[in-house]
């Protein structure tokens, strides 16, 4: 618990940066960036699950728990988000969202 | 003090976000991108959760960064700079954010929530045992499935980054 600061001023910024997230999410044109604005979602829902168990439920462990979830998730669709760019740069030459619309079948 | 270090870390978050995804150059993007996972661990950190501190600036700041900056090197030219997105398109989005913002600040400060009056700070050995308790309220389980689908995306992320010429 933060002192002098309420759950409510917290929950205000995760949700702030939730929405920049998928405002850049709607708005980018390169697969890259897009990938960033989806770290930034998750990042958000990972300070909601941290702040939702340390303010209302301290003896229970769940969100803390869950937040580690989070992280390993993201960091492994990070991984294999790359793997497909790379792949997609390779066949396409490009990067773009709008480039990209041939499926393998 | 406490008061004054979240506003501050809360005034970076939320600069540097909006400046991740409005940058029109992708490294700089990707450099304040790395300021708001930071400032989020110094969040996790004020909530005395320090291992989730711990681990968000190794894997996020020093991983996850570094993959990208890594794919940005390989696909782009550093002074790459990215298409305008059109007017139209970001009004839409804009509005639509800004809608689902108001929605949930709306649920948000009309639930009255109730505060537990102890407090405890989250400590490594806790999660532990949590983490590979197979009794009551344990996570074992999730914890095995994490672990195959890391697996999983090692192999995956190999095969998948080899790939093929297309005149292959």
């Amino acid at each position: 618990m933060i002192e002098g600061i309420s759950i409510y001023e917290i929950l205000t910024l995760s949700s702030i940066v939730f929405f920049i997230g998928v405002y850049g999410f709607f708005t980018r044109e390169n697969l890259i960036t897009v990938l960033m604005s989806i770290e930034l979602i998750l990042n958000a829902s990972a300070i909601n699950f941290v702040i939702i168990n340390t303010y209302l439920y301290p003896d229970f462990l769940q969100g803390a728990v869950f937040s580690i979830f989070i992280i390993a998730m993201a960091a492994a669709e990070t991984a294999l988000a790359i793997a497909i760019i790379i792949n997609l740069y390779k066949l396409v030459a490009s990067v773009e969202v709008k480039d990209t619309e041939r499926l393998k079948y | 003090m406490e008061t004054i270090l979240f506003y501050i870390l809360s005034a970076l978050i939320v600069i540097f976000s909006i400046a991740s995804v409005s940058s029109r150059k992708i490294l700089r993007a990707v450099t304040y991108l790395l300021f708001v996972l930071i400032a989020i661990s110094g969040i996790y950190f004020l909530v005395d959760y320090s291992f989730l501190g711990a681990v968000q600036l190794t894997v996020y700041g020093g991983g996850v960064i570094v993959l990208i900056i890594f794919s940005v090197l390989l696909v782009h030219h550093i002074e790459l700079e990215l298409e305008v997105t059109p007017l139209k398109k970001k009004i839409i989005a804009g509005l639509i954010s800004a809608t689902g913002l108001g929605i949930t600040l709306w649920a948000i400060y009309t639930f009255p929530f109730t505060n537990a009056t102890t407090y405890k700070s989250i400590e490594v050995a806790d999660i532990g045992r949590k983490l590979l308790g197979y009794g009551d309220g344990g996570f074992i389980l999730p914890f095995e499935v994490i672990s195959v689908l890391l697996l999983a995306v090692i192999i995956g992320a190999i095969v998948i980054a080899k790939g093929k010429k297309l005149n292959e």
